[in-house]
């Protein structure tokens, strides 16, 4: 609650006082801070009133999900393992939304991903662990980044919607999963619950030191950096932000239009899949339906919420995080179902994508408006 | 034969009566986006709306004990996710694609929490009439227990067409799906055209999601919907904004969803998850092969973002 509520609140603080020209100057980028931090507080309020309907005090319910979220050391390591795929998958939307293209599907990356790592690392048995990791990064980086350059290049060569491919090659993941969980990679030991073999203890990333926080998050961080200065401060960065505006444009200028969307597309679904290297090895130890968590759907709403930008992507993600993570706490002491975090984000999107109509009519953003 | 076994006829057999049994919910969502795309939006939400009308059907066929009015509230359900997209929609740079996506992702959440309760009790079904009351073979008898539901969307597909092309309501639609200005200049409000024709999509998906609940599988559990909703989105798009083109598809995707299950009753057990992937698979492999990235696809309404 605190950190998006200071949102709102500081730049309303600041109106007052500032001049006119800072206003205008820094318009932009308070109506970036403002509208979707209006917007976030809105959906939560409603669900307040939602969750008042059934019964339930939307203050215990607000004080809860901070405290479950951001409210003790416990939670925050909670809330940040949590940010770690959100912000790797949020990249899967992100970076083809500079192409103008919508990718949602994050989740299927995610997947091939896991798989693919998980077999780097039960095909090498006996190599040193750190040899292992970089396999299974590789692995997974490369699994996933292939299966969304598909959804890329069949949107460039065959025209094919890219968003309702991407959603559709989600399903076929899900299906290649649980075939080869059930078949040719099961592990005979897992009866109840279908799994891989273990990828063993010693494989395992583990955790940055002094905390329960695995290194995945190190890696989500340094891929949101590295492709927010790929997008800012790049060439090719600046080449995809051209296509994305105006294919004709980019043409023109001789810029190749289907090399840089497979190489986006590529680095896109390479980041899902690397969330989906770092469940394997550092949450689940194996790859089991469990990876099909949701991961990829909640970030796309990150990446909405950031409005597509890879550095934002690192807050909205551990926010994001923070009320999946407080998820359990409303189940133990309100009652709620875990349905509600759902409710909850499907919520927070529609009233961000409403928020839109908002950009550029706040009038003391304007000046002389 | 006599003794009711029919050896390896059951697949086809089952494939044919699952084309019809699981074709309903494609067929109802596929029409209903068929009108909102006809009229320049593309709704991708239906996903969540199908799951939606699922839930408030067994919700309202539990409580009243009458699965019809089950049916009608999950339609009206899906009338309001289709008036909330719009209205929504409606509002300046909003992306009509964006808002599918986050009511795919509120209707599944809803439906999940409203629906908790409803995962143990027994709700009343739909009838179904009897077509195989003259075969002895349980197997024929069971493909041809058809549902008035199915039947229903089998009038509609027709009149639908009829509509589309003849109607003073089918022409409007189509107006403001190929060109706003045109609407607007003959003094109608867009708008207003693409909130009914959303909400009556909206309609449209959530009674077919109430077949999901209410028939087959019939009963209410949060993995009753995979992507269905999904692929009949995809699905109006080879079926080219066609509502007859769209009852074929629907037939033959039921047929390829059905495949799986069917060669489980026999035995085939690899590749079972492969199998029930069929109409993913064919839903991808029809949309490359129709698909050009040289020009727009023939009949495709020139508002639609999504073949833009």
């Amino acid at each position: 609650m605190t950190t998006d509520a200071a949102d709102p609140a500081e730049a309303a603080a600041i109106a007052p006082a500032a001049d006119a020209g800072f206003l205008q100057r820094h318009g932009t980028t308070i109506e970036y801070i403002l509208i979707p931090g209006a917007a976030l507080c809105g959906a939560l309020a409603l669900f307040g009133v939602f969750v008042a309907l059934f019964g339930k005090n939307p203050l215990d319910l607000y004080f809860y999900m901070y405290y479950g979220a951001f409210g003790t050391w416990f939670s925050w390591q909670n809330t940040l393992t949590r940010a770690a795929p959100l912000i790797l998958t949020a990249l899967c939307t992100a970076l083809p939304a500079q192409l103008g293209m919508v990718i949602i599907g994050g989740e299927g990356a995610l997947l091939i991903g896991a798989l693919a790592a998980t077999g780097a690392a039960l095909a090498l048995p006996s190599a040193p662990p750190l040899a292992v990791q970089m396999a299974m990064v590789c692995a997974g980086m490369l699994g996933g980044g292939l299966w969304i350059m598909l959804a890329g290049g069949l949107r460039q060569f065959r025209g094919v919607n890219e968003t309702i491919s991407s959603l559709l090659l989600v399903y076929i993941a899900l299906a290649i999963l649980n075939h080869l969980v059930e078949g040719a990679m099961r592990d005979p030991a897992s009866l109840n619950k279908p799994s891989t073999r273990e990828i063993g203890a010693a494989n395992m990333i583990g955790s940055i030191p002094g905390t329960d926080v695995h290194w995945g998050l190190v890696f989500g961080l340094i891929a949101a950096v590295a492709s927010y200065i790929l997008i800012y401060h790049t060439v090719f960065g600046f080449a995809a932000r051209v296509a994305g505006g105006n294919v004709r444009a980019a043409k023109i200028v001789g810029l190749n239009v289907s090399k840089l969307i497979l190489t986006v597309c590529f680095l896109a679904g390479a980041a899902a899949g690397l969330a989906g290297m770092v469940e394997v090895a550092a949450v689940q130890g194996r790859t089991n339906a469990n990876l099909a968590a949701g991961y990829g759907f909640t970030g796309i709403l990150v990446a909405f919420l950031a409005r597509q930008n890879p550095l934002a992507i690192i807050p909205v993600a551990i926010l994001l995080g923070g009320i999946s993570a407080s998820g359990g706490l409303l189940q133990r002491r309100l009652g709620l179902p875990d349905a509600s975090v759902l409710v909850l984000q499907g919520i927070i999107f529609v009233f961000v994508l409403a928020s839109d109509a908002l950009y550029g009519r706040i009038g003391f953003l304007k000046g002389k408006a | 034969m006599a003794d009711g076994t029919i050896g390896l006829w059951t697949v086809p057999l089952a494939v044919f009566g699952g084309a019809i049994r699981v074709s309903t919910p494609f067929l109802f969502v596929s029409l209903g986006e068929c009108i909102t795309e006809r009229s320049g939006r593309i709704n991708l939400g239906l996903e969540g709306t199908l799951v939606m009308g699922a839930m408030s059907a067994y919700g309202i066929s539990y409580l009243t004990g009458s699965p019809w009015l089950g049916v009608l509230a999950a339609g009206l359900t899906g009338a309001l996710l289709g008036a909330l997209h719009a209205g929504i929609c409606s509002l300046p740079r909003v992306n009509d694609v964006a808002v599918g996506i986050a009511l795919m992702l509120f209707g599944t959440g809803l439906a999940f929490y409203l629906g908790k309760p409803l995962i143990e009790p027994t709700a009343p079904r739909l009838p179904a009439i009897d077509f195989g009351w003259w075969s002895d073979v349980a197997q024929v008898r069971a493909a041809l227990r058809i549902n008035v539901l199915f039947l229903i969307g089998v009038v509609l597909a027709p009149i639908l067409a009829w509509a589309f092309r003849t109607t003073r309501w089918g022409l409007l639609i189509r107006t403001a799906g190929e060109s706003s200005d045109a609407a607007r200049a003959m003094g109608h409000s867009v708008l207003l055209i693409r909130l009914r024709a959303t909400m009556v999509g909206g309609f449209l998906a959530g009674v077919g999601g109430s077949f999901l609940s209410l028939f087959y599988p019939g009963s209410w559990n949060e993995g009753l919907s995979s992507g269905q909703g999904i692929t009949a989105v995809a699905l109006v798009i080879f079926a080219r904004w066609n509502p007859m083109l769209c009852l074929w598809a629907s037939l033959a995707f039921g047929g390829a969803a059905a495949l799986g299950p069917a060669l489980q009753s026999v035995g085939v057990t690899s590749g079972y998850h492969l199998f029930n992937a069929a109409p993913y698979i064919l839903t991808l492999a029809i949309m490359i092969i129709t698909c050009s990235p040289k020009r727009t696809l023939t009949g495709a309404p020139a508002e639609l973002s999504i073949t833009r």
